[in-house]
């Protein structure tokens, strides 16, 4: 019941939101129903803890992961669809925009936010994949909303290159399947159904989910933005509305994470741990070197938040590829954590561009000193990133070094490391460029709206608090680590 | 009966390779096109044939959606594309078209060889032929990474779907049926929407743009 409210809610304010034109209430009404899937979502976690909720004769199944899933894509969207009327009277008044075009914006949001949560509780791997891949084809639009030649090119080569990728992990789905098919050398009826892939996971055929598993590792990782399938995600994400670009890194990415999480399980039943490990740690690794490398010489405000998701892409991914109880717990918390946090940031330089006309890291400064509120929130969630305690990325990114120890990776922990210092030095450089300095213009502390600090402020309280205090979640993570293992 | 079966399947497998071969020999978008077409074609057949072979209902449907989709629709829609951009020939490959045969007959090799391990688990007359699959994967990769125009690379992305849908009716005679029209209707989609996408950008500025995308780096 409680997983076909949480689909039925965006499905409808899809159907809303295509049947009238559009009105600020419009927006409005998309984040009362992302408010909806967070509560359900919240009431779904805690369903979950007994036992697994399935709905349409078992189309659907969600286990404490999903629920998990939920909440984040939730809290992400609630954040987002709050800056809906904003952004969409921002972008009318500058002329970017007309009404029509915000009317096709709010439908492809719910659209895409239905995908995404489809995505996660449905109990069909074939579905997952049907439901990831419905997702580029709805981004696609939003990703080329402002019609600029820069849009149009960035979301060509999004849809291009996801598609292709996705593409590699069907053919990964479809070995799995072929797998199963054959389980113990006889020909069996086979549904890529969750559970039932996972009761002969032990028995499938090895040289066939070797192949599948990497498949899917190339995949499932051009959606999750791993190098070298990344290279459609700076574009994408700095050419999109700063709500789009809030989804599409607080979530879509771990969505697609979601996805290696659940056939992750299914390769170290079939195969051991030492295969899938290897495979995604050097996915991983890699992503974290590179990310390190373009960081430092980064000049646009968005494109260096996308190379920043690019490298906790690379740090759940190295978790996922630790892959103890422990870990998961702490890939999860940071799938949270990264979500807020980057919503934060996307919004915030949404308004940054909005108010200062440009994303160019040069071209900024003193912003705190002019914008007391919005500099500050800026340079607060920067820290959050950087994983400065008490927020909660420092949390995880601790466990997870704590559970990369225990699994005697002590090399991994020393890149990770190595990276991570190289990260903080340059988002730090680049956040004193952009927040402090002398200012030069007339309109020294202006006051930002409340509608942008509220929700903003209220986010990064929220990772302060999960970071501090993990009590409401630590059973639930524990719980949701459980879906991720064999 | 069985071996006419055979002698159909392997004809209708044997025609979504060399097609894909050719799309790398022509340079005509036009040529190119009628390859696709002709690949969807021989796609279905091979589908068909397989469902009347396993008595299959599912696959029949799939056939018919892959003939429409394949055959048809995205050939149709692509023929658009080219009569908006006239001067639709590949000027400059990143690799000439004699090195891309060549290249492609070791793709087809190497095909051979990766999927030796995996056929092996269920050995049949449809096993037997997923190499080909395999290999129509490989050369839409080629195709995608060595060739510049925009038409070309949504031809690559067509070559690497048909391969894959080959492998998934020879390997597993088709995933759930829910699954393949998703993936079915997914193509199409794609195609459409990059469609669409070419068109805006030719509106919005001249065509030159359309064969380098440059605006865009770090």
């Amino acid at each position: 019941m409680l997983i076909l409210a949480i689909l039925l809610v965006p499905v409808a304010m899809t159907l809303l939101a295509a049947s009238v034109s559009w009105h600020p209430w419009v927006g409005w009404a998309s984040a009362a129903a992302s408010a909806a899937v967070l509560g359900l979502g919240v009431a779904l976690c805690v369903a979950t803890m007994k036992a697994p909720e399935v709905a349409l004769h078992g189309a659907l199944r969600a286990d404490s992961l999903s629920a998990f899933m939920v909440v984040v894509i939730g809290t992400v969207s609630l954040l987002a669809t709050l800056f809906t009327p904003r952004t969409m009277s921002q972008e009318m008044q500058s002329g970017v925009t007309s009404a029509r075009y915000a009317r096709h914006y709010v439908v492809l949001m719910e659209i895409f936010i239905t995908c995404m949560l489809l995505a996660v509780v449905s109990a069909n791997l074939g579905v997952l994949w049907v439901s990831i891949e419905a997702t580029t084809i709805a981004t696609t639009f939003l990703v080329s909303h402002r019609r600029t030649d820069g849009a149009f090119e960035a979301s060509w080569k999004y849809l291009l290159l996801c598609s292709v990728g996705i593409a590699v992990a069907f053919l990964g789905t479809v070995l799995i399947y072929y797998a199963e098919l054959h389980v113990g050398g006889s020909a069996h009826s086979s549904s890529l159904d969750w559970t039932s892939v996972m009761s002969v996971a032990h028995h499938l055929n090895p040289n066939v989910t070797r192949l599948a598993f990497a498949l899917l590792v190339v995949g499932y990782g051009t959606k999750v933005g791993l190098v070298p399938m990344h290279s459609w995600l700076p574009d994408a994400h700095s050419q999109s509305p700063a709500p789009v670009s809030a989804l599409m890194s607080g979530v879509l990415l771990t969505v697609a994470f979601y996805g290696l999480l659940r056939f992750r399980a299914i390769a170290v039943a079939a195969l051991g741990t030492t295969y899938p490990r290897t495979l995604l740690l050097v996915a991983g690794i890699l992503s974290l070197l590179l990310a390190s490398a373009m960081l430092i010489t980064q000049r646009d405000l968005k494109r260096m938040l996308a190379y920043s998701s690019i490298e906790h892409m690379g740090l759940l991914v190295i978790g996922a590829a630790v892959g103890t109880p422990l870990a998961i717990a702490a890939v999860l918390l940071h799938v949270l954590g990264h979500g807020i946090t980057k919503a934060v940031l996307f919004l915030s330089s949404g308004e940054i561009y909005f108010l200062e006309g440009t994303t160019e890291i040069a071209k900024l400064s003193s912003l705190l000193s002019r914008r007391p509120v919005l500099g500050g929130v800026f340079g607060f969630a920067l820290m959050s990133l950087v994983a400065f305690p008490p927020f909660s990325l420092f949390v995880s990114e601790l466990s997870m070094a704590r559970a990369e120890v225990d699994a005697g990776l002590w090399w991994v922990v020393a890149i990770s490391l190595g990276c991570l210092g190289v990260i903080f030095a340059s988002l730090t450089r680049h956040a004193r460029q952009m927040l402090t300095g002398t200012p030069s213009g007339t309109e020294v502390g202006a006051t930002t709206a409340r509608s942008v600090a509220v929700p903003l402020i209220g986010a990064l309280v929220i990772c302060a608090v999960l970071g501090t205090v993990s009590w409401p979640l630590q059973s639930l993570l524990a719980h949701a680590a459980h879906g991720a293992m064999p | 009966m069985n071996t006419t079966y055979v002698a159909v399947l392997e004809l209708a497998a044997g025609a979504v390779l060399v097609s894909a071969v050719m799309t790398l020999w022509r340079r005509n978008v036009r040529s190119i096109i009628s390859m696709l077409s002709l690949q969807g074609i021989a796609l279905a057949t091979a589908a068909i044939v397989l469902g009347w072979h396993e008595h299959d209902a599912a696959l029949f449907v799939t056939g018919g959606l892959v003939l429409v989709v394949k055959g048809l629709v995205v050939p149709g829609v692509l023929r658009r594309v080219a009569r908006l951009d006239p001067r639709s020939r590949e000027s400059r490959p990143l690799v000439n078209v004699p090195a891309s045969l060549v290249i492609a007959a070791l793709l087809i090799v190497l095909s051979y060889v990766v999927t030796s391990r995996i056929t092996s688990l269920a050995p049949s007359d449809a096993t037997r032929l997923v190499p080909i699959g395999v290999a129509t994967v490989l050369v839409g990769y080629f195709m995608l990474v060595t060739r510049r125009r925009a038409v070309s690379k949504i031809v690559g992305l067509i070559l690497v779907d048909n391969g894959i849908a080959l492998v998934t009716f020879l390997l597993t005679s088709g995933v759930p049926l829910i699954v393949e029209l998703g993936s079915s209707l997914d193509v199409l989609l794609v195609v459409v929407v990059l469609q669409f996408l070419m068109v805006s950008m030719v509106h919005h500025s001249d065509t030159e743009q359309l064969t380098e995308m440059k605006a865009l780096h770090d």
